[in-house]
């Protein structure tokens, strides 16, 4: 059993979803609303075949003239009457809706037939595009036999191996207008053209593949300056190769807090916080750091201009201009409602791909919310974040959180992210001071600790813990900690002074007493050295009487001994 | 191919000429019934005054294009002015006459 044969499309994204392309030789019912970019898609399905398989091609237009389509597709680079000189695209236009028609008894298509049979032979075509063939229940009256008509030119287009694409409008109720899924069943794409709170999104779905799997999902597609894209989520995969890299946040000692020098590189961040608590200035910061690496950064802003960014950093000493000018950082500013999704995500996937950066900044991601659902913002993201890492970007986001003390706002974007800081403002002594933590950060070991930070007059600076009775210390009562645990700190350095001298006293009066001490030791040293002295005469005395004495009790004392003897003998002898 | 009605000498002078073009593919039977049933028609209510021309989109495939012909058989009343097409065999002879205003 061989595999069913494919077609590749050629275009990005379709093929993925398809697994592979179109079924070989059998035709195709790509249908969906007017304006959802059928005759685009088929159009680049014949344009891909040309340009990237060798495939010729025909296109049979029943709606538009050959020279309305030239027009059309030039935006999309595509060149159809160069294609047409050089023998590989046949552009057939059916005018179905002409004269006046009356129709009696008996007829069939074999006109048609025969015209595409000899646009097909011109240029040896292997695709074949027919666009809109339900134009002509318009033309004929009698369904009947058109309809037979038409399930006759499917088999004769499969006869003649030739991979098809045909488009129908979609009816009501049905997928075609005419029902025309009934005769092209081998395949059929389902497009549309769906606007959500005034964002409006292309979505291509693939309903049936006979003989195939496929994905079954609903793909965001987008009409650009290069053809249709389709981006299936699944095709960006979580298969990504990891960095165990750091990337520096610009912020030394936020770099301690995450541990170890920074960001993972090919890792995704969102700063998140309420308005004015720096978090532009942190991206900005992070851009800076990554610049004067080397590395090329690029800088999403959907609120402020370029020109806004660089002269608000500089007033915080981050300057911005010199990796501009150095062309190491790209700004790319808009707003989000200018766009639909999809246009945006491929806008900046594009220019990802040309500028190769090390690092991207989304400011804020938040705003996006106000072109579509949390649902779309959410997949939107995925699909930036999944293609980012995939390209070991390392991709900071920033969002404006309304509640300040909710981290519940940004729960679904938070679960994207690989490091989640959290900035917020506190109030308290008639301040507001900046606070930042580490919400999470997977794979390291992160701070705990809840940090103010400083925006400084070189960039943001984290100030030194005080924790008081109420949590950390800001602001001026930091400042009135500071003071206090230096005056503090003197007052121990005088008490201890204050030691040293007392022990040093202490010390005096002790030598004074050890002194005293001596002194009289070293008399009463005196007076036993002396009392020794007539001590051992008396001892001697005695000794020569107890010698005496012996002699005279005729006890056997043979020679004098010495005194100390003369003792142990005198004990022996009691 | 082009069949001429009436006599040798042509079309009478004055009258109004009808130029009638069939459009088919080879001998099928639905060709031939249409050109049967045009001619028997002409005869009937042009006579001496109409010209058939026949076009085979078998052999000359590339008319269908300029001519843009889908349906087989068609037939195009080019004179008198203006342009009619009727398709089919041409069987239902009171249609035949309506589309052709006869």
């Amino acid at each position: 059993m061989t595999e069913l044969p494919k077609t590749p499309t050629g275009i990005s994204g379709l093929d993925e979803v398809t697994g592979g392309g179109l079924p070989r030789g059998r035709p195709t019912l790509v249908c969906g609303p007017a304006g959802c970019g059928k005759t685009l898609l088929a159009m680049e399905f014949l344009v891909r075949g040309i340009t990237e398989f060798d495939e010729p091609g025909v296109f049979v237009a029943f709606e538009e003239s050959a020279d309305e389509l030239i027009v059309n597709v030039v935006s999309l680079g595509f060149d159809l009457t160069q294609f047409a000189a050089d023998g590989q695209l046949v552009i057939e236009h059916v005018n179905a809706v002409g004269a006046e028609t009356e129709e009696t008894g008996e007829w069939d298509l074999d006109g048609l037939f025969l015209r595409l049979g000899l646009a097909i032979d011109t240029v040896g075509a292997k695709r074949i595009v027919i666009d809109t063939i339900e134009t002509l229940f318009g033309a004929f009256s009698n369904t009947t036999i058109l309809r037979r008509e038409l399930r006759r030119l499917f088999g004769w287009l499969k006869d003649r191996g030739i991979t098809a694409v045909i488009t129908g409008e979609r009816g009501d109720g049905t997928l075609t207008r005419h029902g025309i899924e009934e005769y092209v069943s081998d395949c059929v794409i389902v497009l549309d053209h769906r606007v959500t709170e005034q964002a409006s999104t292309r979505r291509l779905r693939v309903l049936k593949y006979r003989g195939s799997l496929h994905g079954t999902n609903e793909y965001p597609f987008l009409i650009g300056d290069r053809g249709v894209s389709v981006l299936p989520i699944t095709s960006a995969g979580l298969d990504n190769s990891v960095s165990t890299e750091r990337m520096s946040t610009g912020v030394v000692r936020l770099d301690a807090m995450l541990g170890d020098g920074g960001f993972f590189k090919g890792s995704a961040v969102l700063v998140n916080g309420t308005a004015g608590t720096g978090k532009s200035t942190l991206a900005a910061q992070f851009c800076d750091a990554t610049c004067s690496r080397g590395g090329r950064a690029v800088y999403f802003a959907f609120e402020e201009s370029e020109a806004e960014i660089v002269r608000n950093m500089s007033s915080v000493g981050i300057d911005l201009r010199q990796w501009v000018e150095a062309e190491l950082l790209q700004f790319r500013c808009f707003r989000p409602s200018v766009l639909g999704f999809e246009a945006h995500l491929f806008a900046m996937q594009r220019f990802v791909n040309e500028f190769e950066p090390a690092a991207v900044v989304m400011d804020p991601v938040s705003d996006l919310l106000r072109i579509g659902t949390g649902a779309d913002v959410f997949a939107m993201l995925t699909r930036q974040v999944d293609f980012l890492k995939a390209r070991g970007v390392t991709t900071l986001f920033t969002s404006l959180n309304s509640d300040p003390d909710s981290a519940q706002a940004n729960q679904q974007i938070a679960s994207l992210v690989d490091t989640w800081l959290l900035v917020k403002t506190m109030e308290g002594n008639g301040e507001l001071n900046r606070l930042l933590y580490v919400l999470k950060s997977r794979g390291t070991a992160h701070s705990n600790q809840i940090r103010e930070f400083l925006l400084t007059g070189h960039g943001i600076e984290l100030a030194d813990v005080y924790v008081g009775p109420q949590g950390v210390l800001t602001g001026s009562a930091r400042q009135a900690q500071e003071a206090q645990e230096r005056s503090d700190g003197t007052a121990r350095m005088e008490d201890l002074e204050q030691r040293r001298v007392n022990l040093e006293r202490r010390r005096e009066s002790v030598a004074a007493q050890t002194a005293a001490l001596w002194r009289d030791f070293e008399d009463e040293a005196d007076t036993v050295r002396r009392l020794l002295r007539h001590g051992s005469t008396g001892v001697e005395d005695r000794a020569g009487q107890r010698v005496e004495q012996g002699r005279l009790r005729r006890a056997d004392a043979d020679e004098p001994r010495y005194a100390a003897d003369a003792r142990d003998v005198d004990v022996g002898a009691e | 191919m082009t069949l001429t009605g009436g006599c040798a000498s042509g079309i009478a002078e004055g009258d109004e000429v009808w130029h009638l073009r069939l459009y088919v593919a080879g001998q099928s039977p639905k060709s031939l019934r249409a050109f049967t049933n045009l001619t028997r028609l002409c005869e009937q209510y042009l006579a001496g005054r109409y010209e058939i021309e026949i076009i085979d989109l078998v052999e000359q495939p590339s008319r269908a294009r300029s001519d843009d012909i889908l349906a087989i058989p068609t037939l195009v009343r080019r004179l008198p002015e203006p342009l009619r097409k009727i398709i089919g065999d041409l069987s239902n002879a009171e249609r035949v006459l309506v589309g052709l205003r006869l």
